[in-house]
């Protein structure tokens, strides 16, 4: 029940941190922008805290990265499992598919805002994270 | 689990960013917590019975919504029994990622504005408009002072 409220306000919070921006800027680009800025930051600060807490070593490979995210940092923070699919041929680029993304419950987005990318923030943090790590990629 | 690391982190983010333009940003983190307020109270009091009084409410506050977002208690309340309320929280969870000494007190505000909208979004949900503002008497400890305005 705890962590039930706990994940309700982290969503709630971001929601209205949504709002506010909108409210800020003028289009869904910039507004999209900002929360890619926020995500790096926070992603930045998040990865000593997820290796401090889950004691996973060094990946090897990409395949073992994604591995990691989905089903040791996803469920860690957010309580879910995504699943993960269309790996190139190279095997330098991966799909993760939320089928139930806790950031969207209780939101529904007007008509206006057909370019926002409410779960932005998420591509940031993973960004700012894998950064710490020595892996530059670019998630969308 | 969304647990608490993740709220914090996007609560000092917020902070930051919003109050980038300063002046404006107090107000924009303090509306925010105002909507995070009013949902959250409504939540919480999903199954509780209704309040019997003013004094109720607060202690609501103090316990139920302080435990949700701090993972503790509010350690003092008191009141003048005019309407004027204090809660004192000597490890404020928020401010628990700043240094102990003097050189930040300052950029305390930022950090709490959040929660003054938070307090009074939840009266306001609960029926009450008030004012709440805030003050560090000393690192991490604050205290944040509501009055009940009364119609």
């Amino acid at each position: 029940e705890s962590k039930k409220m706990s994940s309700e306000l982290f969503t709630l919070t971001y929601g209205a941190l949504v709002t506010q921006l909108c409210k800020d800027y003028e289009n869904d680009e910039d507004v999209n922008k900002q929360l890619d800025k926020m995500g790096y930051n926070i992603g930045v600060r998040l990865i000593e805290d997820f290796l401090a807490r889950s004691n996973v070593g060094r990946c090897h490979d990409f395949r073992e990265t994604a591995d990691v995210i989905a089903k040791v940092a996803f469920k860690m923070y957010l309580g879910i499992t995504p699943s993960i699919t269309n790996w190139s041929p190279a095997g330098d680029e991966f799909s993760l598919i939320l089928e139930n993304n806790p950031l969207v419950d209780f939101v529904e987005l007007p008509d206006n805002h057909s370019s926002l990318i409410y779960s932005n923030l998420l591509c940031g943090v993973l960004r700012g994270a894998l950064e710490m790590v020595r892996l530059h990629f670019s998630p969308r | 689990m969304a647990d608490s690391p993740l709220f914090q982190a996007l609560h000092m983010e917020m902070a930051h960013a919003l109050c980038a333009e300063q002046e404006k940003g107090l107000g924009a983190l303090e509306g925010v917590g105002f909507r995070v307020g009013q949902g959250l109270s409504e939540r919480l009091t999903k199954e509780t019975p209704s309040f019997k009084d003013e004094l109720d409410v607060l202690k609501f506050l103090c316990k139920d919504l302080w435990m949700t977002v701090f993972k503790k208690q509010v350690d003092n309340l008191r009141t003048n029994h005019q309407g004027t309320y204090m809660l004192q929280d000597n490890q404020f969870l928020l401010l628990s990622q700043l240094s102990n000494g003097k050189q930040y007190l300052e950029e305390a505000p930022k950090f709490l504005a959040f929660t003054c909208g938070l307090v009074k979004g939840a009266l306001s949900n609960l029926g009450f408009d008030s004012t709440v503002t805030a003050e560090v008497p000393v690192m991490p400890s604050s205290k944040f002072q509501v009055v009940i305005q009364k119609s």
